[in-house]
């Protein structure tokens, strides 16, 4: 069993307006291990962006535990110290591209993080190198921001983040304001992270084909987990997804809808490759079982 | 929209590219005071071929570096013709107009050169301190220097590393800004907001529906750029350290002590008193 990174347990959150409270999350347990990719997935409202940043200690718990990285974030007595040492270990990539690039200068953007962390000039530098050379984007080090791509920006605020070597990424809807291309740059990015660093990356969406690539899906719904599991193991089961307010892919639907019409199907593909397998496959099957007859 | 560029930065390979920012700011100081301490024909001969020699070492293109005159053009011709009417010489006048009984336009010989003198002198200190500050150094290095160089006042508690992150994102964020203005005026075109027409109180009145959503929307991203970057573990100036640490080169000193010599040069021109002297 591995090391587990963030472990919550009966985790409450309400905002407060005009003396008026609204809980946002209703009690959520859980624990993520080290190196695990997981995806948040909830409909607008669900609570998803409010569990991120409480793991990131931009907002603070209303009651329950939780524990980042070795730091209880729960505990009353919590430092700017303990918060500082929390965000050198989870990074988080926002939404907006444009509001998180700070330098006018690609690289000096990527250095940024380091020398917040009081890294020495040479080693910031050959980590900006490194870190650069990871998502692709060496030849853009001396590129202004603006210049760039959706995608590209986010991959450069990604960059920023390997510069700090983090454990655990957070992306808060990082995917949600680019084009389909600039989507693929970022989640290439970050699964690559994941499979070659052993970055655990947390991806929070809305996006049902972004959460199917995951390892591990979990469904908030209404500030608590509606479903926790593979998303082979979630997405077998629509009717709950459509409870959330979430769609599910559309193999899975196209699957369910030929069984619906009395094809027999085995499998619950959610790639649109491995859905054009089982359906090739039962076309065959039936093309044989036709000549045998 | 895209091509906007932060500042007027010429890149290029040249020896004054080269030299550190601080250095550029402290030679386009004396670059100034120069200027001021010219008092003779010669010296101003000198002066604007020194000019002339910056901007071939600098390797901007002339037209390029003239472009930088043209918006004080106005306040030269100005400046000009104040000098040259308003000058009064021990000479007779070269050329005089009796306007009315009591009014007479005159012009002096020491009017001509006062003019011409007030002209070079304005064009150097132009080109001077946009060779050495915006041509030949990025935004970003200028914001760094000026941090360096400022950072003496942190003993009487301003907060200097603040003042240059403001500068620099501000910088950073003038281009976006511009593509939202861009943006928020075709969204109000679109509805029918006429910018072009009617009086200038109507047009003045037509940019309240471009400023307002551009101030939220600045609020709303100053709110998440400010998360971004204590999520990025920003606090202050305490314990941070840089990338690019600037090393003084021998150059560096040399263009200090060259830059002395050519004021003590002009100082020196001024008592042998070769040609006019103001």
């Amino acid at each position: 069993m591995e090391e587990i990174l963030i472990h919550t347990k009966d985790l409450c959150y309400s905002y407060e307006e005009n003396d008026h409270k609204s809980p946002v999350l209703r009690g959520v347990s859980l624990d993520i291990r080290k190196g695990e990719y997981v995806a948040i997935l909830g409909h607008n409202g669900s609570g998803k962006s409010t569990f991120a940043k409480l793991l990131n200690g931009i907002l603070e718990p209303a009651s329950g535990e939780l524990t980042v990285a070795g730091i209880d974030l729960a505990a009353p007595e919590l430092s700017d110290e303990d918060i500082f040492q929390l965000r050198r270990q989870v990074g988080m990539v926002f939404q907006n591209p444009d509001n998180q690039l700070v330098a006018t200068i690609v690289e000096d953007d990527v250095a940024f993080g380091p020398e917040n962390l009081g890294v020495p000039p040479a080693e910031i530098r050959s980590r900006v190198d490194e870190a650069l050379a990871t998502v692709g984007m060496s030849e853009y080090a001396r590129h202004e921001p603006h210049r760039l791509s959706g995608g590209q920006k986010q991959r450069v605020a990604i960059a920023g983040l390997i510069a700090m070597r983090p454990s655990c990424m957070i992306f808060d809807e990082s995917t949600a304001m680019l084009d389909p291309s600039g989507r693929r740059e970022v989640i290439e990015t970050f699964e690559k992270l994941n499979r070659e660093q052993g970055i655990t990356v947390l991806t929070i969406t809305h996006y049902m084909n972004e959460a199917a690539r995951a390892d591990r899906v979990i469904v908030i719904d209404d500030g608590r987990v509606l479903a926790d599991g593979t998303p082979h193991e979630i997405f077998a089961d629509p009717g709950r997804l459509i409870v959330a307010g979430l769609d599910v892919p559309q193999c899975t639907s196209l699957i369910h809808a030929l069984r619906g019409e009395g094809i027999a199907l085995a499998g619950e593909p959610i790639s649109p490759e491995e859905c054009a397998d089982l359906i090739c496959r039962a076309l065959e099957e039936k093309k044989n079982g036709n000549a045998l007859a | 929209m895209k091509n906007i560029a932060l500042g007027q930065y010429y890149p290029a390979e040249s020896p004054i590219h080269r030299l550190d920012a601080r250095i550029k700011v402290i030679l386009a100081i004396l670059y100034i005071v120069c200027t001021f301490l010219c008092k003779s024909a010669l010296g101003f001969a000198v002066l604007a071929f020194s000019a002339i020699l910056l901007i071939l070492l600098s390797r901007v293109p002339i037209r390029t570096v003239f472009r930088a005159i043209r918006p004080l053009l106005f306040i030269m011709i100005f400046t000009a013709a104040f000098n040259l009417f308003l000058t009064k010489g021990d000479t007779a006048p070269l050329w005089a107009w009796q306007v009315t009984e009591k009014w007479t336009v005159q012009i002096f010989e020491a009017g001509i050169y006062s003019a011409v003198f007030m002209v070079v002198r304005i064009v150097v200190l132009i080109l001077g301190t946009s060779i050495f500050l915006t041509y030949t150094t990025t935004p970003i290095a200028l914001t760094d220097a000026i941090e360096s160089l400022l950072s003496p006042l942190r003993v009487i508690h301003l907060p200097v590393h603040e003042f240059a992150m403001m500068m620099s994102i501000a910088l950073r964020f003038i281009p976006t800004l511009m593509e939202e203005t861009g943006k928020i005026m075709n969204a109000q075109k679109a509805r029918g907001v006429d910018f072009s027409h009617g009086s200038l109180v109507k047009r003045a009145k037509a940019l309240v529906p471009i400023l307002i959503p551009l101030f939220v929307s600045s609020f709303r991203r100053a709110d998440e750029l400010a998360t971004a970057m204590e999520c990025r573990c920003y606090r202050g100036g305490k314990g941070r350290t840089k990338m690019r640490v600037p090393h003084l080169r021998f150059a560096d000193f040399a263009a200090v002590v060259l830059m002395a010599g050519f004021g003590t040069g002009l100082v020196l021109l001024n008592y042998y008193g070769i040609g006019y002297r103001m």
